[in-house]
């Protein structure tokens, strides 16, 4: 049906293509913790040692445990498994809200307090009119 | 073995080109008034939604042309089709400014909303690959004249890219990135209300009638280029 030269670079195109996917598999799935944004408190708490190094944490901002004091921010990051307390003095986004997706980005004090940077708000795949959100609460 | 008639080919594209810009300009302002206008803002991002209208239907045009591009591109490497490799040629330019579109808009938009304009994430960062990909495609037409050498080389270049593009669609779903989940899906429940549904998809159709237009005037360049060389193909 096709020469033989077809069929050798049809071939030749599986062995490229198979062998650059498995690669890149392995790289991705070696480099996974620096490959993901932000790591949950659950796997904060599973860390088998402090790290000194700047990291993220990124989860929800648990209900009713934001607390401005002055210039100082506290707030909870839940997974709803488990929390952290993380404390930060400066601006936060405007879609910094309680029941909202965060990542703080800064260091461990120890495995429940962490030391923010920078806060950033992660928004959620819903959009919709503020009319529908309201509706959505009352229910 | 001749594919096409070229001059058929010419006229026909020469005269839809007039009808699908009329029906791109008609497209875009109906897309843009009710992405702008009548579509409601939204209960958390208020107007900045609106970026998403432009930001959404270019990465998803961005990630098709690519996959498309990869799709000839291995057909001319099997079977050495060199009408193919005029199509993709051809059609690699409104990509490239597809996914740079994409990459500046969300930056726009990540400053009010995440408060940062540019995040290491798994997406933002294999969206980053992808623009790269589309350059050194672009730009190895141009450096490599040998004939036979550029096919290979540049049909290469989108099959080894073609894979980042599954990487850019499940980066979301793999790992943790500050970039959101997909809201309009297939399979699973799409998570956007209907009125902003509506202008995103009729944002999209315009997009596509755009890259339709700048390949047809790529396209017909190309093969205008041809005829001046006095061959019958490339």
């Amino acid at each position: 049906m096709y020469g033989r030269k077809v069929k050798l670079r049809i071939l030749f195109l599986v062995a490229l293509i198979s062998s650059i996917i498995l690669t890149i598999f392995l790289i991705l799935k070696s480099l996974e913790e620096n490959v993901v944004y932000f790591l949950s408190p659950t796997e904060v708490k599973s860390l088998n040692e402090l790290t000194q190094d700047k990291i993220r944490i990124g989860g929800m901002v648990k209900e009713n445990s934001i607390d401005i004091s002055s210039e100082k921010i506290n707030f909870v990051i839940t997974d709803f498994n488990n929390e952290i307390n993380v404390m930060y003095s400066g601006l936060v986004p405007n879609l910094f809200q309680e029941n909202k997706g965060v990542v703080a980005e800064g260091f461990l004090e120890d495995k429940n307090y962490f030391k923010a940077e920078k806060i950033l708000a992660k928004h959620d795949e819903n959009y919709m009119p503020p009319e529908i959100k309201e509706k959505l609460g009352e229910k | 073995m001749k594919f096409f008639n070229q001059n058929k080919i010419l006229n026909l594209s020469f005269k839809s080109q007039k009808i699908i810009l009329i029906f791109f300009l008609l497209i875009l302002s109906i897309g843009l008034f009710e992405a702008l206008v009548l579509s409601p803002e939204d209960y958390l991002q208020g107007d900045a939604v609106r970026i998403m209208y432009v930001h959404v239907p270019a990465a998803w045009m961005s990630l098709g042309i690519f996959s498309f591009i990869a799709f000839l591109s291995i057909l001319v490497f099997i079977f050495k089709n060199k009408n193919f490799i005029l199509i993709a040629k051809s059609i690699a330019p409104s990509g490239f400014i597809f996914n740079i579109i994409a990459l500046v808009t969300g930056s726009i938009w990540g400053k009010p909303t995440w408060g940062t304009w540019w995040a290491w994430d798994a997406r933002i960062t294999s969206m980053l690959i992808l623009a790269l990909f589309y350059l050194m495609y672009l730009m190895a037409w141009r450096i490599f004249e040998n004939k036979n050498y550029v096919l290979k080389v540049t049909s290469l270049i989108a099959i080894f890219g073609s894979i980042n593009v599954p990487i850019v669609k499940f980066s979301v779903d793999w790992w943790s990135t500050l970039h959101q989940p997909a809201s309009v899906n297939l399979i699973s429940e799409t998570t956007i209300h209907s009125s902003m549904l509506i202008p995103l998809c009729i944002m999209t159709a315009a997009f596509v009638l755009f890259s339709l237009l700048i390949f047809l005037m790529k396209y017909n360049t190309e093969l205008i280029k041809i005829k001046n060389k006095g061959l019958d193909r490339l």
